[in-house]
């Protein structure tokens, strides 16, 4: 007589606290051993492409900090270059380095997220207490500059909408100071722990071959020991000037891609204290009225300021026929925009190109073979929200 | 190392019949071809020792609903290894399928599953071709220029019947269309109603 073996159909998710968002994933599993993964994404589909072809180019930027909301001012920034770019319009330096404060601080926010609920994943709660804790600390510099803690829209095509409030970049620099000892804290906690080694050594393996096929970016790609930065490779802003290092994995599984992250964070607060110790004194965004709002006091007094006021507000500026793609470095992997121009002061088209979406995809790939409890190991690693996967 | 000029001249020489037009826009070369040859093209560049187009970035379309052929696929690819980006991009009809290159690229999967569920166009040997960010019975193809920003229905949960419903969307106030070309003017909108009264 055989043996006669079925395999068991599970659904997880779309409302599971390790699903990082609503993510229905679909397991074929034999036994223990996960033998086909098909998510289901869409969930939090809102039409963001459609929305954005129907608003001016201002009322479009919003929209970005809603994709990827862990660290909504790197989207933003694709954005901006984008419109940039078109119109030629050159950033004062010291919008450059605000901008690139406010990117590291988003990368910051969103690797400390990842790691500590990876961490929460895998059966470790403490770190996202303590994580959580300079999270808050992050998201009130994105308050104090912007006026909101996670849907900031500051970042313009031409700098950013208004300079640091004063004291801002003393207490920055104050946080730069204190928070590699967080790291260290987290790594006391994470790095060496039998248990968390044992849950993400050798799990979720990608080679290097199959990360460039996947089109995987960001820390995904460099966890397998592929050296790509944008950030370094098609430097934007004043990243040049910035000296950084760009850590890389070696074995290519969930515990690298963790060691990476860490190091990303310490190299970010590098980079900002660089930043903080170099921001010249200046306008922080672009002189030319066409695009960027003139100051409110001069709307009072000038007749020629109050139009282009009105006429910013209402129509919105017109963007000349053109095409283009701008990526950058967001924490995630390469954020990318593809721009279509038609004169008029709406996109025609306006393709986000989200980096967790390709990660998502290759999740059959990563997770053939391994067993149901590694499901939200590799999850955890893969650094997915739903915000952009979805868009 | 090949820059973008001596690029597109190699491209445009290996490649010669299957090139209908390039060109260099913000320093990254663009490359028109037909719809049949996209295959060899991307095998092509994938391939060659010289470019090394490995990663496909993105795929996507672009409606243009008066234009004779509808719609326009876009390809994005990167090399790594010469730091270099290349759009590749073709015209379509809108009854027309596209081949899929899956086969190339594992990753183009969900990308033309995303094409597929926002434009409708459909992949000729894709070997999972299902709607992918809308709802499980969605109909339309959100990104059309004709589809409207409302969509067609909305959803609610139904105290009689116990469970979520579909209905026809129902808007309390209309959607307007601030079409400002000229604020002082008002919009089309204020337009069209004062004629209707007239």
């Amino acid at each position: 007589m055989s043996k006669q073996t079925k395999t068991l159909n599970l659904n997880f998710g779309p409302q599971h606290p390790a699903a990082h968002g609503v993510l229905r994933l679909i397991l074929e599993l034999d036994g223990e051993v996960v033998e086909k993964a098909d998510p289901h994404i869409g969930l939090l589909h809102r039409g963001t492409e459609k929305l954005i072809e129907n608003k001016t180019y201002s009322q479009a930027i919003p929209y970005f900090d809603r994709l990827d909301y862990v660290a909504p001012m790197n989207q933003e920034h694709a954005f901006a270059l984008a419109i940039e770019k078109i119109l030629d319009i050159e950033v004062p330096i010291r919008g450059q380095y605000i901008r690139v404060i406010f990117c590291e601080i988003g990368r910051i926010l969103s690797h400390i997220l990842n790691i500590t609920t990876q961490a929460l994943d895998v059966g470790a709660l403490t770190p996202s207490l303590w994580g959580f804790e300079e999270r808050e600390k992050l998201m009130e510099f994105y308050e104090r500059v912007s006026g909101s803690r996670l849907h900031a829209n500051y970042f313009r095509p031409g700098g950013v909408h208004q300079d640091l409030p004063r004291g801002l970049d003393a207490d920055i620099l104050k946080f730069c100071n204190e928070f590699p000892k967080i790291i260290d804290d987290l790594e006391t906690l994470l790095t060496d722990n039998r248990i968390f080694k044992q849950r993400n050594v050798d799990i979720g393996i990608v080679s290097k071959d199959d990360a460039l096929d996947y089109s995987f970016s960001g820390v995904m790609m460099r966890g397998s020991g592929v050296a790509w930065d944008l950030r370094k490779s098609q430097p934007y802003d004043c990243y040049e000037q910035l000296s950084f290092k760009v850590p890389i994995g070696k074995n290519g599984d969930c515990y690298d891609r963790y060691l990476c992250r860490v190091e990303e964070m310490r190299e970010s607060v590098k980079i900002i204290k660089q930043c903080l110790e170099q921001l010249p004194k200046g306008p922080v965004k672009s002189q030319d009225n066409k695009i960027t709002p003139p100051p409110k006091k001069e709307i009072k007094e000038s007749m020629e300021a109050l139009i282009h006021h009105f006429k910013l507000f209402t129509e919105g500026y017109r963007v000349k026929k053109d095409e283009i793609y701008t990526a950058v470095e967001a924490p995630k992997g390469e954020f990318g925009v593809y721009l279509i121009s038609d004169g008029s002061s709406k996109p025609y088209k306006c393709k986000i190109r989200a980096p967790g979406f390709s990660h998502l995809q290759a999740m059959d790939y990563l997770i053939k073979g391994h067993m149901l409890a590694d499901v939200p190991a590799v999850l955890g690693s893969l650094d997915i929200v739903f915000g952009e996967i979805d868009r | 190392m090949l820059n973008n000029t001596d690029l597109e001249k190699k491209i445009n020489s290996e490649l010669n019949t299957k090139v209908s037009s390039s060109k260099i826009v913000h320093e990254t070369l663009n490359v028109s071809i037909e719809k049949d040859d996209l295959k060899g093209v991307l095998l092509f560049l994938k391939s060659n020792p010289e470019m090394k187009f490995k990663q496909l970035i993105d795929i996507t379309a672009v409606d243009y609903p008066n234009k004779k052929n509808r719609f326009r696929m876009i390809y994005l690819l990167l090399s790594h290894e010469f730091n270099k980006r290349i759009i590749i991009d073709f015209p379509l009809n809108e009854n027309e399928k596209v081949f899929s290159i899956t086969g190339i690229f594992p990753s183009a999967n969900w990308m033309e599953r995303e094409v597929f569920d926002m434009y409708g166009i459909d992949f000729q040997d894709h070997p999972d071709l299902r709607r992918i960010l809308t709802d499980y019975e969605f109909e339309g193809y959100p990104l059309r220029k004709d589809f409207p920003i409302t969509g067609h229905k909305e959803v609610r949960y139904s105290e009689e019947k116990k469970k979520v419903i579909y209905e026809p969307v129902k808007l309390e106030q209309d959607y307007r269309n601030f079409d400002y070309n000229s604020p002082w003017q008002g919009t089309e909108y204020i337009k069209e109603i004062k004629k209707n009264n007239e």
